[in-house]
């Protein structure tokens, strides 16, 4: 029986990275439905879901095909790809060198390119619509599943990651419902800073196992890694803050 | 078509537009490879390489971003 300790880091790092990815295509298929309608939206969301179900499937069973020390080498290196990009962002983000991400104003973005899109095409149906809200739950959805496998292939931990996964998009979902408003009050970056240190240590440790490092305390050297990222990543912020008199110039 | 392509293209572009950041890492794993396959206590060693490579290459890619000023890709 998989214990709780085990499966937990899964559970936590896929709820977290899929909250991330969630947040950004709900924010689109919000968007499209405040200006298209909810039946477009649904469709073009329901469309990619299950295009998302089906790679899944077709995909799912080669896991177990694949070597085990090539499937932690290949996952490792991806994870660290992954994590790194996004602990930069949010790290440079934190240090006000990058302008924040900012959901309020991509949901006013896309409302405002769909509205142009109704006056210039009037007689064209919602294929616009539909395929923007699939487009976004395609692409942010292959990032869930890549985040699933990373987290979870190679230990058995598949099951948990997409437990926390699920959770995550069932959670951003029903807040979407509740709210219908763009998840600007979300603090993004401070996610991303999470995720990108937890994807980061997961990736280090892969990579490592991959490779044949014998890491002290097993799993439990994931927590020291990310424990070093954070540090890091702190100090860089420190460092490289800048003023926002400099920023807003 | 251009949609699909498109959103490979975003796909694709998630692990390859921060290019020196990817690259760096992709250095240092290769170096660490080298280092577990050659060195005597390899693994151990190689272990070292990769923590301390990996966070190197953070630090140093965002030093550089900083004093350069130059703001790449800023898609989330």
């Amino acid at each position: 029986m998989m214990q709780w300790a085990t499966a937990a880091p899964a559970i936590s790092a896929a709820f977290l990275g899929s909250l991330v990815e969630a947040v950004e295509a709900l924010t689109i298929v919000l968007a499209v439905a405040t200006v298209r309608g909810w039946r477009p939206a649904g469709l073009g969301a329901f469309a990619g879901l299950a295009l998302l179900a089906l790679i899944v499937i077709v995909l799912g069973p080669f896991l177990n095909l694949v070597p085990l020390f090539g499937l932690q080498l290949v996952i490792g290196i991806l994870l660290l790809l992954f994590g790194m990009r996004w602990l930069r962002k949010a790290i440079l983000r934190a240090a006000s060198v990058l302008p924040h991400h900012d959901e309020s104003r991509t949901f006013a973005t896309e409302t405002t390119a769909l509205r142009e899109q109704v006056r210039s095409r009037e007689k064209r149906f919602d294929w616009f619509a539909g395929l923007a809200c699939f487009k976004a739950v395609l692409l942010e959805g292959i990032e869930v599943v890549f985040i699933v496998i990373a987290v979870g292939a190679g230990r058995g931990l598949v099951g948990p990651a997409s437990i926390g996964a699920l959770a995550a998009c069932a959670l951003v979902i029903a807040i979407g419902f509740v709210l219908r408003r763009p998840l600007a009050r979300v603090p993004e970056n401070t996610l991303k800073f999470a995720v990108g240190v937890m994807l980061s240590a997961f990736g280090a440790f892969w990579t490592g196992e991959g490779l044949g490092v014998p890491w002290p305390g097993h799993d439990l050297a994931i927590l020291g890694f990310a424990a070093l990222f954070l540090t890091v990543a702190v100090i860089a912020v420190a460092l490289i803050r800048r003023p926002m008199a400099e920023t807003s110039s | 078509m251009k949609e699909l392509m498109r959103a490979f293209i975003e796909l694709v572009g998630l692990f390859v537009d921060d290019g020196w950041l990817a690259l760096a890492i992709i250095g240092v794993v290769a170096v660490t490879a080298l280092v577990a396959a050659l060195a005597p206590h390899g693994p151990v060693a190689a272990g070292i390489v990769l923590l301390v490579g990996c966070l190197g290459v953070l630090f140093g890619n965002v030093m550089r971003t900083r004093h350069s000023g130059s703001v790449q890709s800023t898609r989330s």
